[in-house]
């Protein structure tokens, strides 16, 4: 450092020191210092509240932390603990990926597949059916009326159909079952899953200009899926983005829904997720290092899977 | 052609398809109302039909009985319910207030501002859209604990002014304000604050309805969670859960409150609705 302030300013201009480099940076700053102004407020609020907290979780898991003592550096032992010798955590990412796996790409191609057959109605029904299909995932905790539907005595009303039906003799308890559990569960998650990105796909589908069908019946387009291969899904592909990446996060973010559903911890883990573990270790066993492991993982493995989807969406129609 | 004689209005579209389409539709429609209907019904229901074997989907009696009961309920709680109310409200007020406001301003710098380190804090929020707040609630409790902002409210209210979604949103909708619009406002001796609160706010209304109703459906639901400790602080929500959880004896109030905690989200959402569809246009992530 002292050699680089000691230096004189160099008159050269092909020489950039490191010195001007920095002076350039604080002029630059001045320059436009209004701008920082205005970002100011949200940026200290945003680094303060996500990107602080993903350094100190990445921290915390190598760490014994139990809030009281100060944390104690461990290594790798939170990860070697968590993947070679906890059963339940491995339950819990069966169940993540099982979850995401099938509710994340059906949930995904619903809401295109919906906004686009919406798109062809009249705009009052189609604003009807915005508001229908739209209602569950921003209603709260509306999610727990599925509990009084599959509640497991005979007053619930999947099981008094079919006990009516003759289909079952005694209820099911479809929330205690671990047969059941995971069914339930993902056919309340795909009632909620049109969701932001839905409408992003809704707004995109009205966006695309008319004058471009026009111009592929011209070109030989014959019919509504040639329509939606050669024109829509072109046009759509910045909302396609934006959709997957919601769909993704959503998907792998499971856990609310498990444990109002079937309860925490649920019969045999069977319901388990990766976030109900996180929950578990975080503010029930009061495990933070081992928690903010599992959290790293969840975080890892959220980012990695949008890069990817992203980067195989990037492919499509090129 | 077959096509154009269906109907010449919708070239490319078949009989045969069109029906296949409603059908879907409505089936569809079912699937997602049925839960929600039942939800409306059973608010309605007395006690004796929401205990009926077999149990009835529709109400037949309908009565306001278990709002009532939610009512009295209410009042012999030990804190008084309108502080609940009030919590919840106020939560839900500034949260939003100052998330549209605090975003609005970053995203307007972001899109129509050029400076160093605008790219990269736009890709750290981008980035910071892959992945759930639930990964970072350990160590958000944490810097809250530093703050002493744990049982107040601001531990609620502030960390909703960086949500991440709504910057996204704001950013890319700001691209439909034209620049000469800014630039002759700029030339007139307008101050940049000015510039933003006269001519963009204006017009990006659609923008910032959206992130209104965004953040008052995240806020809405809040229960406080684990940062709110103090029974009179604690949100709506959370005492509505509470009497949720009475299970089999607090079955028609039970019913009320989902029926509360659904209908007014949904309301809030039908006002905004054209508004949001509008910004949503705006969303796509932008192919590199």
């Amino acid at each position: 450092m002292s050699v680089l302030a000691e230096r004189k300013p160099s008159t050269s201009t092909v020489f950039l020191s490191t010195r001007n480099k920095l002076a350039y940076l604080k002029e630059e700053i001045i320059k436009h210092k209004t701008s920082y102004l205005f970002l100011a407020p949200y940026a200290i609020i945003f680094l303060t509240f996500t990107v602080v907290p993903v350094v100190i979780s990445l921290f915390l898991s190598f760490t014994y932390f139990n809030i009281l003592e100060t944390p104690k550096f461990i290594g790798w032992q939170n990860y070697i603990r968590l993947f070679l010798s906890d059963d339940i955590f491995l339950i819990a990412v069966k169940n993540t990926f099982l979850l995401a796996a099938i509710t994340g790409p059906i949930g995904y191609i619903a809401s295109f597949l919906f906004a686009w057959f919406i798109n062809e109605l009249p705009p009052k029904i189609r604003a009807f059916l915005i508001l229908l299909f739209y209602a569950p995932s921003i209603s709260g905790n509306v999610y727990m009326i599925w509990t009084v539907m599959f509640s497991g005595d005979i007053y619930g009303y999947a099981n008094s159909t079919l006990m009516k039906l003759g289909i079952i003799n005694e209820p099911i308890q479809w929330l205690k079952d671990p047969e059941y559990m995971m069914s339930v569960i993902m056919i309340v998650i795909l009632w909620m899953s049109l969701g932001t990105g839905f409408l992003a796909f809704v707004a995109g589908l009205q966006g695309i200009e008319k004058s471009q069908y026009e111009a592929a019946i011209v070109d030989g387009v014959k019919n509504r899926w040639q329509e939606l291969w050669y024109i829509t899904l072109p046009n759509m592909k910045p909302m396609l983005m934006f959709g997957a990446v919601m769909a993704i996060t959503n998907s792998f973010a499971v856990g609310d829904v498990t444990a109002a559903l079937a309860g925490l911890p649920s019969t045999d883990y069977a319901a388990h997720t990766v976030v109900n573990h996180l929950v578990d270790y975080g503010t029930i066993r009061f495990e933070m290092g081992y928690a903010s492991a599992i959290a790293t993982v969840l975080f890892i493995v959220m980012v990695g899977c949008n890069r990817i989807v992203q980067n195989l969406l990037r492919k499509l129609g090129r | 052609m077959s096509r154009l004689k269906y109907n010449p209005k919708r070239p490319n579209r078949s009989l045969a398809g069109d029906i296949t389409n409603a059908v879907v539709l409505l089936i569809f429609a079912a699937f997602t109302a049925l839960p929600m209907v039942y939800a409306i019904c059973n608010a309605f229901k007395p006690l004796d039909e929401i205990f009926m074997f077999p149990p009835r989907f529709f109400v037949r009696n309908p009565t306001l009985d278990n709002f009532r009961d939610l009512f009295l309920l209410m009042a012999q709680s030990w804190v008084p319910f309108s502080r609940y109310i009030f919590n919840t409200l106020f939560i839900t007020a500034v949260g939003t207030a100052g998330h549209v406001i605090i975003a609005s301003m970053a995203a307007y710098v972001l899109e129509k501002h050029r400076f160093p380190g605008s790219k990269l804090f736009f890709n750290i929020v981008v980035t910071s859209l892959m992945f759930s707040p639930v990964v970072t609630a350990i160590p958000n409790y944490m810097v809250m604990a530093k703050l002493n902002w744990l049982d107040t409210y601001w531990a609620l209210v502030i960390p909703a002014f960086g949500y991440s979604l709504g910057l996204f949103l704001m950013k890319q909708f700001m691209i439909t304000v034209p620049d000469s619009l800014i630039e002759s406002a700029r030339i007139d001796g307008a101050s940049e604050f000015r510039i933003f609160w006269q001519i963009v706010m204006p017009c990006v209304k659609p923008g910032w309805l959206t992130l209104i109703i965004f953040s008052f459906q995240s806020l809405w639901g809040n229960t406080g969670g684990t940062f709110i400790y103090s029974e009179e602080l604690k949100p709506l929500p959370y005492a509505l859960n509470q009497i949720l959880m009475g299970g089999f004896a607090r079955a028609g109030v039970g019913a009320a409150v989902v029926f509360i905690m659904m209908i007014i989200p949904i309301i809030m959402f039908m006002i905004t609705q054209s508004n949001v569809i509008e910004t949503m246009a705006t969303s796509g992530f932008k192919d590199e």
